[in-house]
């Protein structure tokens, strides 16, 4: 049984907590953009659970699985202890209490500011406060998980990094130049604001520094769900890891591109130059290039294992795929549905196209394919496998989590492109109510937000299935003596190929210069203006 | 470093697949000059109300057929509520917000974007089919950010302009 199973699980049972409240949010959530009549239902209850639902899911949730699978990795892959155990439960604390004070200031509806948070909307401080912290322990964690491997690496002489390693740590990377921005915002500019110190905040300078966070942010979920993809669900489907050195140049490509892209989120703002969102919007593209890499490695690897069982036509292999196993149907079905979502992504940050639909319900459609499924779906099957392994329990309610991962395909289907359609006919996202004083041309929407709220119910259910499980094993599940956690072997040794890939040292210096060459100009020439600050609002 | 054949075409159609992006995209923008709002400009978002400009926003129409709209967007409404441009013309929207961030859209055409207090955002645009259409705020501002709307009515041959010069006609 591995040593640090008490943190690992500590962290997962955070994030599955959080996933349970942040999933009741979005239930009533769907059902009123659907305009049903709710007894809970008022404006103040629907923006304030909507920024419960975007903190809870996206920063909480999300985070904390990735520290508790990052520990995991870090021990099982290096095959020793995690190095600095204290810090660990110190991070995991300092998180917690974050959350914690976050959660407290929006559940009081001090704090409707949503989870992006933008000033002049001012929350109470502690939200600020809340969310540092997590950010902070995060760090911990970040340092936790590099410095087992920089100990490993001495004891290894020679020994090349694991792949799955390799991912985490690319992880880690970006996550530390992407939090420089979001912490330059929350503790320069926002909490001395909030807290009265100073009068007034450039909302234009935060949404900068805040984008600088915002865009790296999916690749930190991203990259610990490609490690799974390439290393963990091969090996659960009975295949092989198709190519080692590609996977590894996909996650150096990420490290470099991940981060001086966030203007294409600001694409239409004010006070940017064209020249910067046209920079970044080309990055943006190339990002693609290892996502492209990563569909057809992974699918490969599926490949090798449907024909492992005996298929030998050009698609029979695929029948041969576990797909009554919660571990493999959910991260299967999550990278079909990221298939499409990367094809949407694309037309978000082409120039034309993200004019007609920035900030409708098709960004919302979007994100819930990409982040909501292809991240959170696969979390939740990994889990299935994680769980009984560190718990030593046998996983409860099988039947439940066999059907979970089709529930929530087919629910996320139709919330999915009913929102798609609904963005490209202009309904925007962030609504309460999307009747618009009965307009014409509000009607035309009513059908796709009826189709998003029946979306929301199979999702509902398919959420209660997952906690359920995950509960009814952690306080039910028949004691077992677990199996290891492994990960799947390349198809030819990796030792020796393409070495620089390696380089960690090398690739997290030509990341910070490209972040430097991305934000330090455009922010230095924002400074250099005459600018405005705005008082704090509070309207909520 | 070894790469499996069929691995190296699909790197090459990947790669072929992002250099099309890469090109229409420097087309459109390089060559066609098409840009998003990209204004540079700032005002104090306490003096919006009083300003010369925004203090009085609303339509005027240029002697060459197009307008420019001068607009606030403020929590929860547009200022003025109800514009009316011509069709087929070009019209340069000035928007500015005296309070937090907002955003402007006029659902189904391309006009979408942010409105920052403290900036000016400006762009402009034509709109080629007479009739009302409807402004939404797309960026959440505050509990009444669903209610926030405006109406937007292209008209074929307002009466201002029935002295002016055909479509396309020098003056
Ligand atoms: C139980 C399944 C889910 C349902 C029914 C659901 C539904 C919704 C709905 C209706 C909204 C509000 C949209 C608006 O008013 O604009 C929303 C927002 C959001 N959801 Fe979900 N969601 C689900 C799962 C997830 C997951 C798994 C994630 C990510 C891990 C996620 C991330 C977000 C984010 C980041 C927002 C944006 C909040 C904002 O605009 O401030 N959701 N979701
Ligand atoms: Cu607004
Ligand atoms: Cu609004």
């Amino acid at each position: 049984m591995i040593q640090s199973r008490k943190l690992a699980l500590a962290n997962l049972w955070v994030a599955i907590g959080a996933f349970a409240v942040a999933s009741a949010m979005a239930f009533m959530q769907s059902l009123s953009r659907a305009d049903l009549d709710l007894p809970f239902r008022t404006v103040r209850m629907y923006y304030l659970s909507v920024t419960a639902h975007g903190v809870l899911m996206a920063i909480v949730f999300t985070t904390f699985f990735i520290m508790g699978f990052g520990y995991v990795v870090a021990e099982r892959a290096l095959g020793r202890p995690v190095v600095g155990r204290r810090l660990a439960w110190a991070s995991w604390w300092v998180a917690l209490i974050g959350t914690a004070l976050a959660t407290w200031a929006i559940l009081r509806g001090e704090a409707t500011v949503l989870y992006t948070f933008y000033p002049p909307l001012m929350a109470h401080p502690l939200f600020y406060v809340g969310t540092a912290l997590v950010v902070v322990g995060s760090w911990g964690w970040c340092w936790v998980v590099a410095r087992t491997w920089h100990v490993w690496k001495k004891e290894s002489p020679g020994v090349r990094t694991p792949l799955p390693v390799h991912g985490m740590l690319a992880s880690i990377i970006i996550w530390v130049l992407a939090t420089i921005g979001v912490a330059a915002e929350v503790l320069v500019l926002l909490i001395p604001w909030s807290v009265g110190l100073v009068d007034t905040v450039d909302p234009m300078l935060a949404r900068i520094l805040f984008w600088w966070f915002g865009h790296p942010l999916v690749y930190f979920w991203l990259l610990p769900t490609y490690v799974i993809w390439y290393t963990m669900t091969p090996r659960i489907a009975g295949g092989k890891l198709f190519s080692d050195p590609l996977a590894r140049l996909a996650f150096v490509m990420l490290i470099l591109l991940a981060t001086p892209v966030g203007f294409h989120h600001q694409l239409v703002d004010p006070g940017v130059e064209a020249g910067w969102k046209l920079f970044h919007t080309f990055n943006t593209q190339l990002v693609l290039f290892p996502s492209f890499v990563t569909a057809f490695t992974v699918i490969a690897s599926f490949e090798i294992a449907g024909r492992k069982k005996g298929a030998r036509g050009l698609f029979d292999w695929i029948e041969e795929l576990p797909w009554g196993e919660p571990a493999f149907s959910s991260v299967a079905l999550a990278m079909l549905m990221f298939a499409v979502g990367g094809f949407g992504g694309a037309i978000n940050a082409a120039y034309g196209m993200n004019a007609v639909v920035h900030n409708t319900a098709w960004i919302q459609g979007h994100f819930h394919l990409t982040v909501g499924t292809a991240v959170a779906l696969t979390f939740m099957g990994t889990s299935y496998y994680l769980m009984p392994r560190l718990l030593g329990r046998e996983l409860e309610l099988t039947l439940l989590a066999r059907i979970q991962p089709y529930l929530w395909f087919g629910g996320m289907l139709l919330f999915s492109i009913s929102n798609h359609l609904t963005g490209l006919a202009g309904m925007p996202r962030r609504v309460f109510d999307a009747s618009y004083a009965g307009s014409e041309i509000a009607r035309q929407w009513v059908a796709g937000t009826g189709i998003s709220a029946v979306g929301g119910i199979f999702l509902f259910i398919s959420a209660t299935c997952w906690v359920a499980v995950m509960f009814g094993t952690g306080l039910a599940g028949r004691r077992i003596e677990p199996d290891p956690i492994e990960f799947a072997e390349p198809l030819e040794g990796e030792n020796g190929k393409a070495p620089i890939l390696d380089r960690f040292g090398l690739w997290a210096t030509v990341a910070a210069v490209l972040v430097v060459l991305a934000y330090a100009w455009p922010i230095a020439q924002h400074l250099s203006m005459e600018r405005f600050g705005s008082p704090g609002f509070t309207p909520f | 470093m070894h790469v499996d054949l069929y691995e190296r075409i699909w790197m090459g159609a990947a790669g072929a697949i992002i250099v099309v992006f890469l090109a229409s995209m420097g087309y459109t923008t390089l060559g066609r000059a098409v840009q998003p709002p990209s204004h540079v400009e700032t005002i104090d978002p306490a003096s919006v109300r009083s300003d010369a400009e925004f203090g009085a926003p609303g339509v005027t129409v240029h002697e060459d057929g197009s307008a420019t709209v001068v607009m606030q967007a403020f929590m929860f409404g547009f200022l003025p509520n109800e514009i009316r441009v011509p069709r087929g013309r070009d019209v340069t929207f000035r928007i500015t917000s005296p309070d937090v961030i907002h955003g402007f859209q006029i659902v189904q055409t391309n006009a979408n974007a942010m409105v920052v207090p403290g900036y000016v955002s400006q762009f402009t645009t034509r709109f080629d089919r007479a009739g009302e259409y409807l402004i939404v705020c797309n960026e959440y501002c505050g509990l009444g950010h669903h209610v926030m709307q405006g109406t937007l009515i292209v008209e074929d041959r307002p009466p201002l302009l029935r002295a002016l010069p055909p479509e396309g006609g020098a003056p």
